[in-house]
């Protein structure tokens, strides 16, 4: 028979545990809020940076010789990942995922016999990827946006991707990060951002009658100076999508493990109540046999 | 007045302004342009500097930007700002010290990279020095 006092204090320790937890879901909740609506803010710039793109490219696209990050280098061979992760654990399958898909990706590009090289955002991914390719990590941050992401933070990987891609040391940049679909579902996503696809023909129809811009200084000077901003942009973005997704993903996590504590305790208290009551039946027992022998 | 011209200032943080203006003056990389409802659509870089918006003929708001671009058609004016402040925000005495930390820093600089990092950044605490001294000239 299990002792009392040892089930007493399992359940206050599971007690504390749920309200650890709860305390972090709570957390990660508002912090949620303040992601998305980050995210949300930076929509507007990305949006309009877009269409100035699009009809700068459909005008460049047409004298041939467009900047290199826009039609690359002409080989394939090197392959760069961006892989975002968090800094942090507690957050259930968030940095698993992005482990795993980059792990894919690495596997497939080496299939092919393509080099590749990492460059990793964010603890957890760092330390998962260096147990197996240690060799391909050029380069790790940590601790981005600890406080409050900003767009400084983009910047700065961005920077650092912009200088090995004009040093020749890679061909084909692509970043690895969860998008934020809800607070229960992210999905892993892979975005090639060197070269750059411009978003399509058919997306800018759809706007009123394309003005025929007057640029100043020429188009391809325009589009070497925002072609590097436009990859900041979206390695803001991303920053920004794996910062909401962790977010969302801890807080499921942590409802989870809530509810589990809660019906742990449930079960213990039970068991509990139950040993109780067969102390007292014993007791009982043992007294009225006692005075049924006199 | 006739006709306005819609003025959006984004930032890559926030959508930081949007109304519709009589005119702005943009500090464009090849000298600064006025834009006036019914502008021939234009796309250029900016450089750092100020820009000036009006309403009618008064001057109502000044925003010091840290270089991006502007896109201009008939009846809008879009800038994408790197950094915007506005200008009675700015401080004349940290601007001076970031001039002269950044100008230390440059000394300090050891590849190209560093350098021109350090030089562009130098280029934008001058230019907000210059809007500075302008504003108190008037």
């Amino acid at each position: 028979m299990p002792n009392l006092k040892d089930l007493k204090n399992r359940i206050s320790s599971v007690q504390s545990t749920r309200k650890i937890t709860s305390a972090m879901k709570m957390v990660a909740a508002s912090k949620l809020r303040r992601a998305q609506e980050q995210a949300e803010a930076s929509g507007p710039y990305a949006e309009r940076m877009g269409r100035m793109l699009s009809s700068l490219a459909a005008n460049v696209q047409d004298s041939g010789n467009g900047p290199k990050l826009m039609t690359g280098t002409g080989a394939d061979k090197v392959h760069l990942l961006v892989v975002i992760s968090s800094d942090r654990g507690l957050c259930g399958a968030f940095n698993g995922s992005i482990v795993r898909e980059a792990k894919r990706q690495i596997t497939r590009l080496q299939g092919e016999g393509k080099t590749v090289k990492l460059l990793t955002v964010g603890r957890k991914g760092r330390d998962q990827l260096r147990r197996e390719f240690a060799s391909l990590i050029v380069e790790s941050y940590e601790d981005v946006g600890r406080r409050r992401l900003g767009f400084s933070d983009a910047d700065m990987v961005a920077t650092k991707v912009l200088a090995m891609f004009d040093a020749g040391e890679f061909d084909v940049c692509s970043v690895i990060f969860n998008k934020f679909k809800s607070a229960i579902s992210q999905i892993v996503t892979v975005q090639q951002l060197i070269p750059f696809a411009v978003p399509g023909e058919a997306a800018a129809a759809t706007d009123e009658v394309k003005p025929l811009y007057e640029f100043e200084p020429d188009e391809e000077q325009i589009l070497a100076e925002l072609l590097p901003r436009n990859l900041s942009i979206q390695i803001y973005r991303a920053l920004l999508e794996s910062a909401a997704s962790e977010q969302g993903a801890r807080m499921t996590a942590m409802d989870n493990a809530t509810r589990n504590a809660g019906d742990m305790i449930n079960k213990l208290t039970i068991t509990y109540n139950r040993t109780r009551q067969a102390y007292i039946t014993k007791e009982l027992i043992e007294i009225i046999s006692g005075a049924e022998a006199l | 007045m006739a006709d306005k011209v819609e003025f959006e200032l984004v930032s890559p943080e926030k959508l930081l302004k949007s109304q519709p203006v009589d005119m702005v003056v943009v500090p464009g990389s090849e000298g600064d342009f006025g834009v006036l409802a019914g502008h021939s659509p234009m796309i250029s870089t900016v450089r750092p500097g100020v820009i000036d918006v009006y309403e009618g003929d008064r001057v109502v708001d000044r925003v010091f930007v840290a270089g991006g671009f502007a896109e201009v058609t008939e009846a809008r004016c879009t800038v994408l700002a790197e950094e915007a402040v506005a200008l009675t925000e700015l401080d004349r005495a940290t601007v001076e010290k970031q001039i002269k930390d950044l100008s230390e820093d440059l000394d300090d600089s050891k590849s190209d990279a560093e350098r021109a990092a350090a030089e562009s950044r130098l280029a934008v605490a001058r230019a907000k020095l210059d809007a500075l001294t302008q504003t108190s000239a008037h």
